[in-house]
């Protein structure tokens, strides 16, 4: 800190002195080269501009190079101009002080586009060495938006004496990258290439990959130039390719497609024969291509290419792809570095891969943990499961409409939507699966009634479209370990939130009261009540716990997805699948079949990333045959409870 | 044998008598052939109902009797669909591309037809070749077969892999709602190479009958679907009694001691998914034509819930039951949804029947569970006392 501070107090004193310097003198000493600029004169002029420290220096040189500098013919004084009609508005250089003057008595500057590039070198100097941070920054990145030759010498010059450490960083990054691409010692080169080896960033990869950059060729004898591999026709290119590529390096005759095989016919019908062949003939291929051989014999179309000769022709030549750069050296380097980083990149996408992997495991993970207790523990199909959770989600959008602060909105609607939730298990207990309890096919097609219900009445109270549920500031963004690893702030929240709940609930199970009556009754609800525990009472406890945790999920997954009336359709098939995988009636089973189902998805995804429709049928049909295996999932019940 | 086999089950003759009563009723009433009082439309509605009365006798049949709530049977229903839907699409394309080629000099190679025909039918998903699928969409007689093949196929094999590790109860109806879903999902795709969400259309246009009115095409459907319905009922009805149906039913009942007694439950359950989905299927290839178009959210898991619905308001274990439920329910959600009913006003609010019908499904539905488990079917065991 107190070192920034010391560095702030010399750039003012120094700011502060060369705000004294006026411009004008020093570029009156040079008038005739700049004025009348070559590429060797300039360059003394230059020196000097840069050596007089003089803050309008910069704004100069960019004046200069887009020709806005004008000369005064009577005294040789230089302005900023800019032409308006037939007159100049003139700018003081050093006092920026505004007047308007005949164009007449004027000449503007022209420099010629060596002389240009010069001016630009050194305004890229200047400001790389601008006191304001900013100023130097924005130049860093136009030279990384237009990476040129001229720029890497200012650059390396400039690194040292940059005080801030990530612009820093960032100049040694870029002068690498430049190095690399255009430093004009052969070692140097090398030696920029190989710094990038660990460089993961999506700029290093392009720069190696520009060095790799290679066009393919084709030629009768071995090949010339830096070969960059050699194509085995069949295996790197296909036949059709290869002949194609001969066409086009003009080493073989194009090939007549059927199309045109039918317009030639078609152009040579006389007296409806072709060539002898009487048109009703012609409704298949070989008819087509003896009549048109017949024409190619007269001289009339180009003849046919057979695949015989076609082959012929492939097998004459070589196909190989050769390098732009002709250095072997560069590009063996170049190729060394980029392996290098794919492997890198390789391995930082295996832990992002696993790091959404464990996010979406999260997600279903919670989306099924109320489904877990209540089909699980209490053997109770609760179709209406997914419902619940999109009325927790609609909860907090309820809330967030009351409450304009998004952290405090968010603090009353997680523990509102367990209650609304837990109300409405504990309804449905009541009124509806209390009656049900041994008909279990009977209480799927009921709470799928509850669900259909539920879901029109959440459309005709919020309407089809959906709603948003907005996150609090702090919840934004990603944390980003490096270009390839970065994962979003509210995916560890739901990740941290799962976690919570697993505590939650296995604490509840294990550790109280609750939780040891709702086992017993679970493994003999006879049992219990003779022992004094009141069955329906926990049942009811029960579903409302689980129910009441679907509307927290539903909280956590509007907050990330969209809130709508048939968010919860869409979870409750994937839900009711980590139940089943991971084993009814153990919250172990449904942390593991979370998971399961969390890493094949993500998994699948990876190898066939355009199409995540695909991997989702593919996820279901190894659930499909994973169940086959396994029946009672991968943690399964043993002894009494596991019969049904 | 025939004789006892009536005898034993009068509903049969009833049955057939009432839906031979209706068909004669509207073909008076039809357009094509009688007094026009019933609009084509509404035969063609009629004709698609007496499908869903089919496949409901078929889920009636796995659930009420066989005990197996399969959340799948509607997916053989639309394989049956796009099975037919391959043929009809291919034929009708293959009519207007031969006709647009017909003028030219030198007549078009197979080739050539057949590149037109992939452009016509795949443009809209980006392509132009003809996948595997499509083998076989130039033959009716092998399509055909495909209605009955790809769904018996499938139930068989899934049903055999099911079957045979036991899974049971819940845990079944949950494996054939994970098969439906991943079936439609498949279907959504646009490389699955039956047009992902476009689905096929144009069904209504049988090739070959170009210049036949669609009052006589529906009409024929119609008769179609009738005669199907009555075979189906005839054939379910036949399983159902006897030897047979009482394993069936013992199945349902308690599958664990009809197998000590020495079946082989597998083999009985197998064989009744299986029948069921092929007349699933049937049932599928009978409707699609009739409703013109099919798409993949036809198969979604919910069609498949709405089906056994249906049977569960009709009534499960009774084959009239499950033709009510389908018929009066899915003709009732189309009066509610197509605005037929009247909107309710309260003054304060006004019902619309559009947007209220599913809630008013959903909570009746709930009740009927709750209160009526023999659904509509059972009010008729008031009318007929049984011997025993």
């Amino acid at each position: 800190m107190l070192r920034r501070f010391l560095t702030l107090i010399v750039f003012l004193g120094i700011a502060g002195v060369a705000q004294a310097q006026d411009l004008q003198p020093v570029l009156q000493t040079h008038a005739a080269e700049i004025a009348n600029p070559s590429r060797s004169s300039v360059s003394v002029a230059l020196e000097d501009l840069a050596a007089s420290g003089a803050p309008q220096v910069s704004d100069f040189l960019e004046q200069w190079e887009d020709k806005g500098v004008w000369q005064r013919t009577s005294d040789g004084m230089f302005f900023f101009a800019t032409e308006e009609g037939n007159d100049l508005r003139l700018r003081d250089i050093d006092t920026g002080a505004e007047t308007l003057a005949p164009k007449s008595g004027f000449s503007q500057l022209k420099p010629n586009g060596g002389v240009r590039r010069l001016i630009g070198t050194a305004l890229v100097q200047f400001q790389l060495a601008d006191p304001d941070l900013a100023r130097r920054a924005s130049a860093v990145d136009s030279i990384a938006r237009r990476p040129d030759e001229s720029q890497l010498e200012p650059l390396l010059a400039s690194v040292d004496g940059e005080p801030d450490a990530a612009l820093k960083a960032r100049k040694i990054q870029l002068a690498n990258f430049l190095s690399a691409s255009f430093a004009p010692d052969p070692n140097d080169k090398i030696d920029a290439i190989n710094s990038l080896s660990k460089d993961t960033s999506i700029e290093a990869r392009a720069v190696l990959n520009q060095i790799l950059s290679v066009k393919t060729g084709v030629s009768a004898d071995a090949p010339t130039g830096n070969v960059a591999r050699l194509l085995k026709v069949g295996r790197d290119l296909s036949q059709e390719a290869a002949y194609a590529q001969l066409v086009e390096a003009k080493l073989a005759p194009p090939l007549v497609p059927s199309g045109s095989i039918r317009d030639a016919l078609a152009a040579n019908v006389v007296g409806g024969k072709v060539g002898d062949i009487p048109t009703a003939q012609l409704d298949n291929q070989p008819m087509r291509e003896a009549a048109y051989a017949v024409l190619a014999g007269d001289g009339l179309v180009p003849p046919l290419v057979t695949q015989a000769e076609q082959i012929a022709a492939v097998e004459a030549h070589t196909f190989f792809e050769v390098y732009d750069e002709d250095n072997a050296a560069f590009t063996d380097a170049a190729r060394a570095a980029l392996d290098s980083i794919e492997t890198r990149v390789g391995a930082a996408q295996t832990v992002d891969l696993t790091l959404d992997a464990l996010s979406l495991a999260s997600i279903y993970f919670l989306a099924a943990i109320g489904l877990a207790i209540t089909f699980g523990v209490m053997g109770v199909i609760n179709m209406a499961h997914g419902e619940f959770i999109m009325m927790g989600a609609y909860t907090g959008y309820v809330v967030q409409q009351f409450v304009p602060d998004y952290t405090v909105s968010i603090i009353i609607a997680l523990p509102l939507a367990f209650a609304v939730t837990f109300a409405a298990g504990v309804a449905m207990e009541r009124l509806v699966i209390r009656h049900l309890y041994h008909r279990p096919l009977e209480t799927l097609l009921a709470t799928f009634g509850i669900s259909v219900a539920l879901q029109q009445l959440a459309k005709n109270i919020f309407g089809t479209q959906a709603r948003p549920l907005t996150s609090p500031g702090w919840l934004d963004g990603a944390w980003v370990f490096s270009d390839v690893i970065q994962i979003s702030y509210i995916r560890i929240a739901i990740f941290v939130l799962a976690l919570l709940f697993l505590g939650l609930i296995l604490f509840v199970l294990k550790r109280t009261r609750l939780g040891l009556e709702v086992r017993a009754v679970t493994q003999n609800p006879g049992m219990a009540a003779s022992m004094g525990i009141n069955p329906d009472r926990i049942n009811m406890l029960t579903f409302g716990l689980g129910s009441g945790i679907a509307g927290i999920a539903g909280v956590a997954i509007g907050l990330y997805a969209k809130v709508t009336s048939e968010m919860g359709a869409d979870y409750i098939v994937q839900s009711f699948m980590t139940v089943v995988v991971g084993g009814v009636g153990n919250v172990w089973g449904t942390l593991a079949g979370a998971s399961l189902i969390g890493f094949l998805q993500k998994g699948i995804e990876w190898f066939n990333p355009s199409n995540t429709l695909a991997a989702q049928t593919y996820m279901v049909l190894f659930i499909i045959l994973f169940i086959q295996f396994r029946p009672k999932g991968i943690v399964a019940q043993k002894g009494r409870a596991a019969a049904d | 044998m025939h004789k006892t086999f009536i005898s034993q089950n009068p509903s049969v003759l009833w049955f057939i008598g009432l839906l031979g009563l209706f068909t004669l009723a509207v073909v008076v009433g039809s357009e094509a052939t009688g007094t026009g009082l019933i609009s084509t439309s509404m035969v063609k509605t009629l004709g698609k109902t007496l499908c869903l009365c089919l496949i409901a006798i078929a889920m009636d049949v796995v659930w009420g009797y066989c005990g197996i709530l399969s959340l799948g049977h509607f997916a053989f229903f639309g394989i049956g669909g796009y099975a037919i839907g391959m043929w009809l699409m291919y034929a009708r394309t293959e009519i207007i591309v031969l006709g647009s080629l017909e003028g030219q000099v030198i007549k078009p190679t197979p080739q050539e037809i057949s590149d037109a025909i992939g452009n016509q039918i795949f443009g809209v998903v980006g392509s132009s070749e003809f996948p595997w699928l499509w083998a076989f969409a130039d033959s009716l007689f092998l399509q055909l077969l495909m209605v009955v093949l790809v769904p018996g196929l499938l139930a068989l094999v899934f049903g055999w892999l099911a079957f045979r590790s036991r899974v049971t109860g819940v845990y079944l109806s949950i494996l054939t709602q994970a098969m439906t879903l991943a079936l439609s999902l498949w279907l959504f795709q646009n490389d699955s190479g039956l047009r992902g969400n476009n689905g096929l259309s144009g069904l209504q246009n049988i090739p070959g009958y170009e210049d036949t009115s669609q009052a006589v095409i529906s009409l024929v459907f119609f008769l179609g679907s009738a005669l199907a319905l009555a075979c189906g009922y005839i054939l379910f009805a036949w399983v159902v009694s006897g030897k047979m149906g009482s394993v069936v039913q013992g199945i349902r009942d308690n599958e664990a001691r009809v197998r000590f007694l020495g079946y082989r439950v597998e083999g009985y359950k197998l064989f009744i998914f299986t029948l069921t989905a092929v007349i699933s299927g049937i049932a599928g290839a009978l409707y699609y034509p009739q409703a013109g178009i099919i798409n993949p959210a036809e198969l979604a898991p919910i069609a498949s819930i709405y089906l056994a619905v249906w049977v569960a308001i009709g009534g499960r274990g009774r084959l009239y039951g499950a033709v009510i439920g389908a018929a009066f329910v899915s003709l009732l959600s189309s009066w509610f949804t197509g605005g037929g009913a009247p909107a309710i006003n309260l003054g304060f609010y006004t019902i619309l029947w559009t947007d209220w019908w599913l809630v008013l499904l959903g909570v009746s539905f709930v009740c009927v569970t709750l209160f009526f488990p023999k659904g509509i079917g059972g009010l008729f065991d008031y009318l007929v006392r049984k011997p025993s």
